[in-house]
């Protein structure tokens, strides 16, 4: 609960426009939101800076939607104490 | 490959001397005419040797009388030869007015193309010197007014060695002014310097803030003006009339195009001057690339003074260029 | 732009300031606009707090001496030409002379000849020419202050919208009325710089990574290098050639519109840098804190619509740029490598060029050469 609010609040941080009440967190973020590979890239490094989770690029792909990165992030934060 | 000619060191005057001696070597139908070109070498040295190298045939000392030596020039050109009538200051030549403007400039018109008079007349210019004001005034704009004629302006060494052959090489007469401050001019010619084309003004300096337009004496003025302005970040282009007659209209609208403002430096008088009939081609041809009104820097309207101090606040100065810089940049409320 | 509020002081007095460094912020109609200093010195005397009010365009905001001098007079007049590349050595403030009653206004006749082209209301405008004339250089100030950033608080959201969509369209007419296009168009084979990527960025974190957008900025850069006539503006009937290789990197707003501000010097910059600085530009044109010179200094646009997953973007010129390369999406695409057709990752660069500048040999020289510079991704 805690880890989606603060993702949720870093994406407002790169898309300030973005009405976070009406996103689909299964369905596909760019699909939703106009960002581009700029704001995805700025939004992945606000989360290595707040979260200290690092994606490397080879893990793109398989974060297509809001849950998927939510799940990712559970995970690697579990893995690094 | 072609490798770079050798540069040699010389004066303006040299390279006349040079243009006058390759053109009495490569032509036979050329001669040398004049008051004290003889004898004497010219009234400013330029074709000091000349009566021994070539004769008194080809180098003729003249009776002081420039309505009579111009009026036997145009004979001789009639007749065939190509004639170098040295006049000593535009001064005096106005006593060959007649003769240049009813009889040189109009006889191919009104012979039906008949005749043509193929005559080269040199004569000095300006003022600076301390020759007062008998022997100091510009009057090249008067000759620029005449249809039938061509009239030259050489303001660099370049200039000063090619434009003789050139001009020699028209069918009209040629009136080529030389600047009396230019004479000791020094610098930098190749070797192998030749003839110049005459119709194209040239940009000597490149800039896109403002253009300064001169010609003759004017240019080494012209040239330490922008480079002052340089120096408080205002690039000025130079445009080096070379030709006052036909004038290069091409030339003055594209610099004036490229820069938008425009400062005209003529050591004539303003009123009826050459500056005026530059100024209104401008008006006439790039008034939608105006950025300013058109400023002229010209002589007072005085019989130019013998005393040093007045002669120098007489003519324009390179603090003058400046000022009128200044205005047309905006910098003068 | 006519009047604007002062928002807020970066500088206190006393603070010694450099030319280009941002002093004041001031919020027009139509954008947030930062002030530059064009002169080096110490900020003398605030004279103005920011508030609310509406001060007239060339109220004197500050007094700054110069340097060695006492308390000298040189006064600020910032929001005068705030937007605009000072051209002069010295802006200083200038009184409007009187207005004499019924007197017309001193435009000069290209300052007039430009603001027709650009529908612009000179009589807004203050000059700062001889004799107070409003001259070329406070148009191009006007033209480039109506070219409005985003991202400023919602109120009057559909006034920027409307006045942005006028810039562009006074712009985009502009350049199709005038410029004599020409395109072409070539496919340039992206495999090796994306691995040389894709490996630079493993071990990186998200702000080290670069994207290869970078890469293209960069090979553009250098291939203008050696092919300079794309590189600059045509004006008065001629080419001029740029001061540097600017790049205007074409950065489109969410709400609708775009702004290309440049990059400067991107052919001396290394990736990293060139990465960082597109960064911030496409922060600062989305939320505010565009400098007004960013917006006039372009010498060329680039723009990358490939993300929207169109192959090709045929764009129009943005006047008196001569050219505008647009790079579609990088895709697999069937190349042909020693006799066998492979799918390859590529992408395909248009090149508008303006005819009159430059021709379509040396066009293709140029694309030719940002197609090689890419084959070199480790020289980039």
């Amino acid at each position: 609960m805690v880890l989606k609010d603060e993702v949720l609040n870093l994406l407002q941080e790169v898309a300030p426009e973005v009405d976070l009440g009406s996103l689909d967190l299964n369905l596909p973020l760019r699909d939703q939101v106009d960002i581009d590979s700029m704001d995805f890239l700025n939004f992945l490094g606000r989360i290595y800076e707040t979260l200290g989770v690092n994606v490397p690029e080879s893990d793109y792909a398989s974060l297509r939607c809001l849950n998927d990165l939510l799940q990712y992030l559970e995970k690697k934060r579990g893995g690094a104490p | 490959m072609p490798t770079a000619p050798d540069m040699r060191r010389t004066t303006y005057r040299e390279a006349l001397r040079a243009g006058l001696h390759e053109a009495l070597k490569r032509d036979p139908r050329v001669f040398l005419m004049g008051e004290d070109v003889g004898k004497y070498g010219g009234t400013y040295a330029v074709s000091r040797g000349f009566l021994e190298e070539f004769g008194p045939e080809r180098i003729r000392d003249t009776p002081l009388s420039e309505s009579a030596f111009v009026g036997a020039g145009i004979g001789a050109a009639l007749g065939g030869m190509r004639p170098i009538v040295e006049v000593m200051t535009v001064n005096f030549s106005l006593l060959a007015l007649d003769q240049i403007l009813n009889g040189a400039a109009t006889l191919r018109h009104m012979s039906g193309g008949q005749f043509t008079v193929p005559l080269v007349i040199r004569m000095a210019t300006g003022a600076g010197r301390q020759l007062a004001a008998q022997h100091s005034h510009s009057l090249e704009g008067w000759y620029a007014h005449i249809p039938g004629i061509r009239v030259l302006a050489p303001a660099t060494l370049e200039d000063a060695r090619g434009m003789l052959w050139s001009a020699l090489q028209e069918p009209d007469p040629v009136i080529i002014f030389e600047h009396a401050v230019l004479y000791n001019l020094e610098g930098e010619l190749p070797e192998d310097a030749g003839a110049v084309p005459l119709d194209r003004a040239a940009v000597r300096r490149e800039g896109k803030d403002l253009s300064l337009i001169a010609y003759g004496g004017t240019l080494p003025k012209a040239l330490q003006a922008a480079e002052r302005l340089a120096a408080e970040g205002v690039a000025a282009e130079v445009l080096d009339l070379r030709s006052l007659r036909p004038l290069d209209e091409a030339a003055i609208l594209a610099t004036v195009g490229k820069t938008h403002r425009a400062v005209i430096v003529d050591e004539g008088w303003r009123s009826g001057s050459l500056a005026a009939e530059i100024s209104a081609r401008i008006m006439e041809g790039a008034f939608y690339s105006l950025d300013a009104p058109v400023q002229r820097v010209c002589s007072e309207e005085v019989p130019i003074p013998y005393a040093r101090h007045l002669e120098e606040a007489a003519i324009p100065q390179v603090e003058d260029i400046l000022a009128a810089a200044g205005k047309v940049l905006g910098r003068d409320a | 732009m006519d009047k604007g509020k002062l928002v807020s002081w970066l500088v206190k007095e006393g603070d010694r300031v450099k030319k280009g460094d941002v002093i004041a912020v001031v919020e027009t109609q139509k954008s947030a606009v930062d002030v530059e200093v064009w002169q080096d010195g110490t900020v003398e005397k605030i004279l103005v707090q920011p508030s609310e009010a509406d001060l007239p365009v060339g109220t004197v905001l500050a007094l700054l001496g110069g340097d060695g001098e006492a308390a000298a007079p040189p006064a600020e007049a910032v929001p005068k030409k705030a937007p605009a590349a000072a051209t002069r050595p010295a802006v200083a403030a200038r009184p409007l002379p009187p207005t004499v009653p019924g007197e017309r206004a001193k435009i000069s006749p290209a300052a007039r000849r430009r603001a027709e082209e650009f529908r612009l209301d000179l009589a807004k405008l203050r000059g700062s020419g001889p004799e107070g004339a409003v001259v070329l250089e406070d148009v191009e100030a006007a033209i480039a202050a109506q070219t409005p950033a985003a991202g400023l608080p919602a109120s009057g959201a559909q006034d920027k919208q409307l006045a942005m969509r006028r810039a562009i369209a006074a712009a985009m007419e502009k350049s199709h009325r005038e410029i004599p296009l020409y395109f072409l168009e070539t496919l340039i084979p992206m495999e090796r710089a994306l691995s040389w990527m894709e490996a630079r960025n493993r071990d990186r974190p998200p702000n080290e990574r670069l994207l290869y957008v970078a890469l293209l900025l960069k090979a553009v850069a250098l291939a203008l290098r050696e092919v300079p006539e794309f590189n600059g503006y045509y004006l008065n009937g001629a080419f001029q050639p740029g001061p540097g290789i600017h790049l205007g990197v074409a950065v489109s707003l969410r709400e609708g519109g775009l702004q290309a501000p440049a990059i400067h010097d991107v052919d001396q910059k290394d990736l990293s840098r060139i990465m960082a600085e597109a960064q911030g530009l496409v922060k600062r044109v989305r939320g505010g804190g565009l400098k007004g010179s960013e917006l006039t200094d372009p010498t060329i646009t680039v723009t990358s619509l490939g993300e929207e997953g169109v192959e090709k973007v045929f764009g129009l010129i943005y006047p008196p740029q001569v050219a505008i390369v647009g790079f579609g999406k990088v895709y697999q695409a069937p190349l042909v490598e020693e006799g066998q057709v492979v799918a390859r990752r590529a992408i395909t660069a248009v090149l508008s060029a303006d005819h009159r500048a430059n021709d379509g040999h040396r066009g293709a020289l140029f694309l030719k050469a940002i197609q090689r510079r890419l084959q070199e991704p480790e020289k980039l």
